[in-house]
């Protein structure tokens, strides 16, 4: 049974798409998050960086009940994620209601983890026809705007193996944006991906951005968090170090720790 | 991004073809290989004294081989040993997915009851569990369905009687046949859930948590994402199991079941005194009937590599 902190706050802010207050998690005795609180607001970009290690990866799997707290709580739209809680006591979900909690949570994954015996338009409409049970042809035709809109359209038929690590990385966020999630997680999208097909994927997530997603995104790459977050998080074993604007905090960190990182990977 | 092999001349060096060196096709004396014409000529030489000894030994009795080969018992055998060896795969492989998932389940009960289970049934032999159930009869006189225990929870209220709704002869239900199918099923079901088990944990754990991510429970992830993944790796091995299950049909003969191919055989030869030529129509009858079976896998694994047909990138089912 996890730990849980004493004080029960349902997210008071309207606005606040995820709460996390004070989340730990344990993996036997290394403690990877040391007491986490963020909130992310309605259309908020959400950049989180960090040494390897520093726990960010954890986190981010945390918010959709990947990974189970061992201490803290974490809401999304206003559900506590992976409890019910009732009479001061905590219950855990069964499996199919943790399910129901992930459908409106989309995540893009570092090495993409797309359904290697499905066609591209097979992955992209999987999960509508399986789990929301949209009829296939209502499925495809929304799965066809989302293939265009990551400009992939002539790739319906394709299946993974075929495709490159950038085009895979499209076809995994349109198969995310098919649940028509209100959330997107973002573990490390392009660090699989060589050099020159960082960039495809940056322009879609960027337009996604634009398009008022919300979005928590895990990264490496500077430049996207400057010109497209809205907050920047700076973690390091296992806390947040440092947050605000990001180029308040990429210009001029005012930790000692992040300053170190940020020497490193500028 | 300099590469380590690169002169430290620099780039400015760009290589040009030579226009002094021949760039004309070699021609060498390739090497001769003598000892592999003595091995070729020698085998082939044995090979044609296999041939002569088929067309002059008595004992073959070629006529009365095609003679009885396909008598009315004996065709009916070969759809019995078909039709056994269909069902008793059928019953093995859904048993081997229960099992399998029972492995991996994580409770206590339900792996160690499938750990127990493919511990008895891999560890039998299949000739023993054949004879076994063929006489399971002397276990059970009748078969009955009711509520368990029924004689002592009715002596816990003070009743007498029990709670029986129906009851089956066991002599009827486990005749020949059904006891040898119920032998050979039950035991498949242990090695296919070893088959299933590895084809399940060699998907990657990434898909698993790419469709929980996508709000699938656990029941449609294994339906939809890691079973499919997984025939990858189980079809090849099980197509050998359902080639060694055609053979093992031939263990029905001592449950035993009379109608079976290669207790017609062994019958028509015993009768006859022709044992030999019945025993070379039974390699025949196995043989292209494995054949067929090796047809219809190499159609099923190229059904569950989709990915495969599409590119024609690979050349498939040539290793099995």
């Amino acid at each position: 049974m996890a730990e849980i902190s004493e004080n029960p706050v349902p997210p008071g802010d309207a606005d606040a798409l995820v709460v996390a207050d004070n989340v730990h998690k344990r993996f036997g005795r290394l403690e990877v998050l040391r007491g986490i609180d963020l909130t992310v607001k309605r259309g908020e970009v959400m950049c989180v960086i960090g040494p390897s290690g520093s726990g960010k990866s954890t986190f981010l799997r945390c918010i959709n009940h990947l990974e189970k707290l061992s201490a803290g709580r974490l809401w999304v739209n206003g559900e506590l994620m992976g409890y019910r809680q009732k009479g001061g006591r905590l219950y855990e979900l069964r499996d199919h209601e943790i399910a129901a909690q992930r459908r409106d949570i989309g995540m893009v994954f570092q090495r993409f983890n797309l359904f290697p015996h499905l066609s591209v338009l097979g992955n992209v409409i999987e999960a509508p026809v399986q789990v929301k049970r949209v009829p296939r042809a209502q499925a495809t035709e929304k799965a066809m705007e989302l293939l265009e809109k990551v400009g992939l359209p002539d790739k319906a038929d394709a299946y993974p193996e075929q495709l490159s690590g950038g085009q895979q990385q499209r076809v995994a966020i349109a198969r995310a944006l098919a649940m028509e999630p209100s959330l997107m997680l973002f573990d490390e999208p392009t660090s699989a991906l060589d050099p020159e097909l960082v960039g495809e994927v940056l322009d879609v997530m960027r337009d996604l951005a634009e398009g008022g997603m919300t979005m928590v995104v895990v990264t490496h790459e500077m430049g996207f968090a400057r010109e497209v977050g809205d907050s920047l998080v700076f973690m390091d074993e296992g806390v947040v170090v440092e947050s605000g604007d990001p180029r308040d905090v990429l210009t001029d960190p005012g930790h000692e720790r992040t300053q170190a990182f940020l020497s490193k990977v500028l | 991004m300099s590469s380590p092999n690169e002169p430290a001349g620099g780039p400015e060096k760009v290589q040009t073809p030579d226009p002094d060196r021949s760039a004309g096709p070699i021609t060498a004396v390739p090497v001769r290989y003598p000892e592999r014409w003595v091995a070729a000529g020698f085998i082939l030489l044995l090979a044609a004294m296999f041939v002569h000894m088929l067309f002059t030994n008595d004992a073959f009795n070629w006529p009365f081989m095609f003679g009885n080969m396909f008598s009315e018992p004996v065709v009916r055998g070969v759809w019995v040993t078909l039709s056994a060896t269909l069902l008793s795969m059928a019953i093995g492989i859904v048993l081997g997915i229960v099992l399998a998932v029972m492995r991996l389940s994580g409770n206590p009960v339900l792996v160690s009851v499938s750990w127990l289970y493919t511990w008895f049934f891999r560890g039998v032999p299949r000739l023993v569990l054949a004879v076994l159930f063929g006489n399971l009869a002397i276990l059970y006189a009748t078969i009955e369905f009711g509520v368990p225990f029924d004689t002592y929870i009715m002596a816990a209220f003070g009743l007498e009687g029990d709670l029986r709704f129906f009851s089956i002869d066991a002599r009827t239900l486990l005749s020949g046949y059904t006891a040898g199918l119920l032998a050979l099923s039950l035991s498949e079901g242990a090695y296919m859930a070893e088959i299933i088990r590895a084809g399940l944990q060699s998907v990657d754990k990434g898909q698993t948590e790419a469709a929980q991510a996508l709000g699938m429970s656990r029941a449609k992830v294994l339906w939809r994402i890691t079973l499919p993944q997984a025939m990858r790796v189980v079809i090849p091995p099980t197509g050998n199991e359902t080639i060694a299950m055609l053979k093992d049909t031939a263990l029905l003969a001592y449950v035993p079941v009379t109608i079976e191919l290669f207790y017609q055989l062994k019958a028509i030869g015993t009768q006859s005194y022709q044992v030999f030529p019945m025993l070379v129509a039974a390699c025949l009858w196995y043989l292209v009937i494995t054949s067929v079976l090796m047809v219809g896998q190499y159609f099923i694994e190229r059904r569950f590599n989709p990915s495969q047909n599409s590119v024609r990138n690979r050349v498939v089912g040539g290793a099995h």
